[in-house]
């Protein structure tokens, strides 16, 4: 999903830091919020972070022959919402675009966007979606975290179809579906069972956390005391 | 989920990650496979006549030395989350 730098025109380059940043701003402030309320939290938002540096760093083959990263952001987004995993993405996107040659600093924006943004927003919308049903807590975190990713790369092929609509968006947004989006789907599928793995234990170690973070509700961590 | 249930998690984690490797086994880069997409779409992108307008102001000068920011990258991660998912079990042990 990394937009390399310079391969987007520099109008589109703004326009999407414009739409990032101000996102960006919220989740710091929120970071701070939620860790005033919360101090106890703060370990399980570096280990939020730490998880979209590892993940994002793991470069997969996929079954179409090309490799491509999940992003981790889901996890990020079911614990802390949204904009706070926009920070975390934004965090990741710079270091990779600094040291790694990978994304870059005139793509950044647009890169925050998909998978700082957008991934979050799905994965959070998805979870509380399926709490809403009652469905159970471990199928909303695959699904997030699954759907997260996917649409990370969704994101992007608009993106680039948007800004290189050759011969039509139609038909660019067909060719970037084809790079990103049929790759990424085992990876989705990889990155959300990743996720419930590290989303469990930490459910089973910690859920006075998520209970607090509304994560949970009261009745899941009776559920869980009695698993114990 | 106990902890077997975790290893058939991350077995088929692993599972999914090696059928590739499986299934276009014997071919490589030069071959066109195992590239990444990112680099894909970047192509794509240049098929269409268009030239980026800024380069990046430093690349790792090599593939080891790429790898080796990549592994930093994953190891600063790795640390943080044994450290502390460490720590809450050290604990939820000695409360017990």
């Amino acid at each position: 999903m990394h937009i390399m730098e310079g391969f987007l025109p520099w109008e589109w380059c703004l326009l999407w830091y414009v739409i990032s940043l101000p996102v960006v701003a919220y989740g710091v402030l929120q970071i701070k919020k939620i860790t005033e309320k919360n101090p106890e939290s703060k370990p399980l938002l570096a280990v939020s972070g730490a998880f979209v540096f590892v993940l994002s760093s793991l470069k997969l083959p996929s079954v179409t022959g090309s490799c491509s990263h999940p992003t981790g952001t889901g996890l990020g987004s079911v614990l802390f919402g949204p904009a706070v995993a926009s920070v975390l993405g934004a965090i990741v996107l710079v270091f990779q675009a600094l040291l790694l040659a990978h994304g870059g600093l005139s793509t950044l924006g647009a890169n925050i966007f998909s998978m700082g943004i957008i991934g979050p927003l799905v994965a959070w919308l998805v979870y509380k979606g399926v709490q809403r049903v009652n469905g159970s807590t471990l199928l909303g975190v695959f699904l997030a975290a699954a759907l997260a990713n996917l649409m990370t790369y969704v994101t992007t092929a608009i993106q680039l179809s948007l800004a290189f609509p050759v011969p039509s968006f139609g038909v660019a947004f067909n060719n970037f579906m084809l790079i990103f989006a049929v790759t990424q789907i085992p990876l989705a599928i990889a990155e959300g069972l990743l996720t419930v793995v590290i989303f469990d234990y930490i459910m089973k170690l910690r859920p006075d956390i998520l209970e607090n973070l509304k994560v949970i509700g009261t009745k899941m961590k009776e559920k869980v005391g009695a698993v114990m | 989920m106990n902890n077997k249930q975790y290893l058939v998690l991350l077995a088929l984690v692993a599972i999914i990650a090696i059928i590739p490797l499986a299934m276009y086994s014997g071919l490589g880069e030069d071959d066109g496979f195992f590239g990444g997409a990112d680099g894909a779409a970047s192509e794509a992108i240049e098929e269409t006549g268009y030239e980026p307008w800024f380069e990046s102001i430093w690349e790792p000068p090599s593939g080891e030395i790429e790898s080796l920011l990549f592994a930093l990258q994953a190891a600063i991660g790795a640390a943080i989350i044994g450290y502390v998912l460490g720590y809450y079990n050290g604990r939820a042990k000695k409360d017990e």
